[in-house]
Parts: structure tokens; sequence; C-alpha cells
């Protein structure tokens, strides 16, 4: 049969068009604005040419944020997807354990970021919270709104907690679609337990750990609400992140200029760790 | 290598049962010999993976015991039965290349690489694949990775049995040919007790030394090709083997005569039968005799296969294969006789009778 070419089709795309300009394209746009241009109010704007971006990577404030990031995000990642994994492998595959488990996993995801913000600054609190004062009764010299480190275990146990869960359903989602022949043949071919991980499940969870990694590293390399709620970017800078800086410098300051070729700068990154971590993780499909 | 015994194995699946249809197995009591070749036969359903997953240890029995060599084993893990089985559905380690699938099972015994080079490389002539060892197994074929299966049970021939699920069913016919060949080469080479599930009764009937018939959960018959021809134990043997199966007709016993409808076949002996007993004749095709004596049939259709003809007429009513032979006239008010050796009288659909 002969195709027909007919370019009414573009208007069923249109609505998604439209959708995607208001909700990307547009504010994008506005910032990429901003960033060229430099403004001393009464709405009056002069090209600014480079000067925006030149100056946030000359600033040293820049990449103090951007070294907290990375190795927040690194850290985060080296505990949350081996722990997903773990708890994933841990769990009951057939019977009453199963919805238990899942409700209990789900159940972080479902708290807003600010609540779990305000969740863990009250539980880490030396006089009223739980977390803080069994500390202090154990003897563990802790507190977060002093000392850099405290603040740093709590906003990574926080982060661990809200969201090592996502990363264990979609491992588990991975796992349970593995036929049980699978594990028979393993047990008829007298496979190790980590044989039975390294070559049946491994395997088998790639593509959804390929998602989890991606969304964990995204999702940590912005974090915003929850630092700020419990350490306010504190104690000094040491759990100021970029998204915080870039809010400081925004709203705070309202430099605009500065600020909006800080986002770009920031989306870019994240653009670019996203496509390494997916070139690596699909690249050992290719060979074969 | 060794004897297995099977003592009163039961196996339903669900956790309270209760009567004999909760039971995917009812009640399976035989033994198979050392080093012997048997084929599992039987329609979709009744128990064969079953029966292998227990022998494998891969499920444990609700009840009764497996011995192997007069050893009981039915707490010991697969690994320590040491028993290869080969699955219905292919199962490779994507990851891993051809070669290093068939060593699996190899290397995690611990046997020598020396071995294992050795052993996988016969292997991979065996099934044909050694042009495609350094390939990643992902990408191969079904029929591949069916051969790839078959050769990581192979490959280990020490063990005390190996169990195959029906495993060339994905296998092209002639490939079919050669690899049943080979099984049967490896099998004497190295005497191993060889079980095979087929659906397949060609395949059952050549291969093996002895075929055992499952039908609902029960063992139904074990015996040579010729005695499941010439005396099956229950009317489903002899309905599922043989093409066409046998002929089993409702029948009243009156001595030495059995009554189908209003036609006395005569028989070769006087069957004893409880008067409750629910009676049918079985009588193969094979020894159905067409031609101008006897008792009236009508035929209905006359189908030439080639080396002879199958007549299927109406018999009492009752529908009824015969085979003639390809010169054989068919005369248009046809009559047939049976042979009275041939005939088996069955009681609620088992053997009764000559209980010999
Ligand atoms: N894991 C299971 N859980 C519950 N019931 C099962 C399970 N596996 C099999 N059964 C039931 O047990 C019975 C026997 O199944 P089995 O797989 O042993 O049959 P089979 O003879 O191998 O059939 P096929 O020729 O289709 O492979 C069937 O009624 C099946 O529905
Ligand atoms: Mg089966």
């Amino acid at each position: 049969m002969e195709k027909t070419w007919n370019n009414k089709a573009w208007f069923l795309v249109l609505p998604v068009l439209v959708l995607v300009a208001f909700s990307a394209v547009i504010p994008l746009m506005t910032v990429v604005n901003y960033s060229v241009q430099d403004t001393f109010g009464n709405n009056e704007f002069f090209w600014a040419g480079t000067d925006w971006f030149s100056q946030i990577l000359s600033s040293s404030r820049f990449w103090d944020a951007l070294g907290r990031n990375l190795i927040f995000s690194f850290i985060i990642l080296a505990i949350e997807i081996p722990l997903g994994i773990f708890i994933a492998l841990n769990m009951p595959k057939h019977g009453i354990g199963v919805p238990v488990c899942l409700v209990l996993m789900a159940l972080p995801l479902l708290i807003p970021w600010n609540v779990v913000g305000t969740i863990w600054q009250v539980f880490g609190r030396v006089d009223i919270g739980l977390l803080g004062h069994a500390l202090e009764a154990i003897g563990v010299d802790y507190n977060y709104v002093r000392n850099p480190a405290d603040a740093w275990a709590t906003v990574i146990l926080m982060d661990v907690w809200h969201w090592t869960s996502l990363v264990v359903l979609l491992c588990y989602a991975g796992l349970v679609s593995i036929p049980d022949a699978y594990y028979q043949a393993a047990k008829i071919d007298g496979a190790s337990r980590w044989a039975v991980f390294r070559y049946i499940q491994l395997p088998k969870m790639k593509r959804v750990l390929l998602i989890a990694v991606l969304l964990r590293f995204m999702d940590s390399f912005m974090i915003y609400t929850e630092p700020f709620v419990v350490t306010g970017g504190g104690p000094g800078n040491s759990t100021t992140f970029l998204s915080i800086d870039l809010v400081k410098m925004a709203i705070g300051q309202f430099d605009l200029g500065p600020a909006a070729a800080m986002s770009i700068i920031y989306f870019l990154i994240i653009l670019l760790m996203s496509w390494v971590f997916y070139t690596v993780m699909t690249s050992s499909d290719a060979d074969a | 290598m060794a004897r297995i015994t099977l003592d009163h194995i039961r196996h339903a699946y669900g956790p309270n049962p209760v009567s004999d249809k909760d039971y995917a197995l009812r009640e399976v009591d035989h033994e198979w010999e050392d080093g012997g070749a048997y084929a599992l036969l039987g329609p979709s359903g009744c128990g064969k993976t079953t029966l292998l997953n227990i022998i494998s240890g891969l499920l444990h029995p609700s009840h009764g015991r497996i011995l192997f060599g007069g050893k009981d084993v039915t707490n010991l893990s697969t690994q320590e039965r040491n028993i290869a089985q080969v699955f219905q559905f292919p199962v490779i380690y994507d990851t891993m290349t051809v070669y290093d699938n068939l060593a699996f099972p190899l290397r995690n015994r611990g046997v020598p690489e020396a071995d294992i080079d050795r052993r996988v490389r016969d292997m991979l002539e065996i099934i044909d694949l050694s042009d495609w060892s350094d390939r990643k197994a992902q990408r191969l074929t079904a029929d591949q990775k069916q051969k790839i299966s078959l050769g990581r049970g192979l490959v280990r021939n020490d063990v005390n049995a190996i169990l195959f699920d029906e495993p060339l069913t994905v296998i092209d016919p002639h490939m079919k040919w050669v690899l049943r060949s080979q099984l049967k080469r490896l099998h004497k080479q190295f005497g191993f007790t060889m079980v095979y599930v087929t659906h397949d009764q060609t395949e059952a009937l050549t291969f093996a030394d002895k075929v055992v018939v499952m039908y609902e959960g029960e063992i139904v018959q074990i015996g040579t090709p010729a005695e499941l021809f010439e005396r099956p134990r229950h009317t489903f043997v002899g309905y599922f083997i043989g093409s066409p199966g046998m002929n089993v007709l409702p029948a009243r016993l009156d001595g030495a005569r059995a009554m189908v409808g209003d036609v006395a076949v005569t028989l070769d002996h006087a069957p004893q039968a409880a008067p409750t007993d629910k009676i049918e004749i079985g009588i193969r095709p094979e020894f159905v005799r067409i031609g101008r004596e006897g008792m009236p049939v009508r035929i209905s259709r006359v189908e030439d296969i080639g080396r002879h003809r199958i007549v299927r007429a109406e018999f009492e009513g009752q529908p009824i294969a015969i085979i003639s032979a390809e010169d054989e006239d068919i005369p248009a008010d046809a009559r047939i006789t049976f042979d009275p050796a041939a005939i088996n009288i069955y009681a609620n659909s088992w053997r009764i009778g000559a209980k010999a």
C-alpha cells in the first residue's frame, strides 16, 4: 500500500508540543534570556554576553557547592543502590508477606519532601528529637546544627530513608520477572548463592538498575528541600548544595543574571552526567 | 549411577490436600533400574514435570521417600543428589559465552580446568556449536539455546541420573534425530540412569528400554514397548499408545463371551469381574480382521496412509478403527472378526482376566 503523506498529522502532536513548550521550553528560554543580560532595576536590561558564565565558572563558591553535590550524590548512590538490591533480594516472593513489604516500602515515598525535612529536623534535635536524644543518652556527641559531619550524616541518613525504597521497588520488579526455571537450573548446576546473583539476578535487574541509578543521581544532584529544611545549608556552608546556593542567589540576593547562568550550567552538568551513566551502563549490552 | 526407588510418593502443591483431586501426584511406587533408559509418556498436566522435580530434589514430596541405590535421599538437596536435569524450556545464562555456559556446572563443582576444557569441547562437538563457543549465549536462536541446556546436563557424565523434560520440542526434525542418537550413545558409554519425558510416542518407543505411562498423577504402566502394545494395563495406555489407539468398547460379560450391544464376542477365557464393575473390551485396530464373515459393521470412512489403510466404521453404535492391508478387499457389507488372543478385558478401566 502506498503511504499517504499528510501534514494534518502534525495537528495530532500539536497538543504535546504546546504542553512541552509551556512547561519546559519557554521557561528555559527565559532563563537563557536572563543569563546573558544585566539589569539595574526599572526593568531595563543590558547585554552582558558570557560575563555571568565566566563569573560563575571562576567563583570558588560555585566549585565548592558542585564538589559537595558530587560527593553527596556519590555517597547516596553508593549506599542506596547496594542497600536497595540487598533488601529486594530478601523480600518474599509469595504469600502474605508480599503486600505487607510492598506497602512498608512505599510509605516513605508517599511523604512530601518538606515534611520529610521537618520530620528529620525534629527527629535529630538533641533537646526534643528521638534520634538526637537517644544518641546523646548513649554518649555520642551529636549535633547537626554545630557539627558539619553530623549535618552530613543526618542529610544522608534522611535521603537513604526516603529513597532507598524506590531502588528496592524497581529491583524487586526486575527480580519477580525471573522465571522459576532459572533458579531450578542454577540448583541443578550447583551454583552458589553468589553465582545465582551474578549470573541470573544481576543481569535481569540491569535495566531497572539503570533507571534507579539515573533517577537517584538526578534527584540527589538536585536535592534542595530536605537539607534546606533540616540544616538550611549549614553549619557554615557545609551542606550548601548547588540548588540551595542558586536559590540564595536568585531570591535572596536577586542576582537574576548569575543565577540564570548557574542554572544553565547546572542543567548541562546533570545532562552530561546522565548521559555518561547511560552510556556506561548500556555499553556492555552491545558487545556480543 | 544408582537405582532409584520411589517409595509411595504423593505430592500436592496446595497446603491442605483432602481428596485425590488435590494431588498432582496421587501415588507413585516404583523402582527405576540403575542404568535404565526410561521414557516418561503422558498427556499434559499428568504430573511428569512434578515427578522429575521430586526425583531431582527441586520439590520435596508431600508423602513418601526417595532412595538412590537403597540410600534415603528424600531430605538431600539437589546438589547432594548429583543429578542433571534438562528443562522443558531452554534456560541459559545470558551474559556468559556458550563455552562458559557449558563449563558452569563443572566449575561449580571444582573440576580441574584442563578437564573442563576437554569435556566442554567434546560437548560443543556433540551439540554442533563448536563455531559458536565464544559467542554470548543471549543472541542465539531457541533451538541453539536448547542445545546448550542439553549440553549443560550431559557435560556432567558422572551423575546418578539425567532427567530430560521434553528437551527436543523446539528442535528441528533432522537435528532431533541426530541428538537422539548422540544421547543414546552417551547413555551406553556412561551408563547413567536416564528418564526422558516426551509427548511423542514414536520418540518414546524408539528411544527407551522401558516406557512409563502416566495418567492423572499416577503411573499406569511401566513396560517394554511390546508390552504396552499387546497388554495395556489401563484403557488410557491402549488409547494413548498406538496410532490409531486401541478400540475400547463397553460390554457385558457372559462366561467366555462379551456382549457388545446385541453381538457376542468370543473370548479365549472366562474373566471374573464383580457385577457392579464397568466392563470394557479393548482390541487394537491391528487385530481386527475385515472381510465377508463375522459381525456386521457400517463403514464410514477409509483413510489411505500409504503402508496400510485405516478403516473407520461403526460397530453396534460404537466407533471402531480397523487396520487393513493395502491390497485387502473391503466388501460393501463388510463384517469383522476379532483375534481372541488380542482382546483385553477392562473392569473400571483396569485390565483383568489372565493376570499373568
Ligand atoms: N507450581 C505449581 N503450583 C501449583 N500447581 C502446579 C504447579 N506446577 C504444576 N502444577 C499442577 O500440577 C499438575 C501436574 O503438573 P506437571 O507440570 O507436573 O504436568 P506435566 O505432565 O509436566 O505437563 P506438561 O506436559 O504440560 O508439561 C497440573 O495439574 C498442574 O496444574
Ligand atoms: Mg511438564
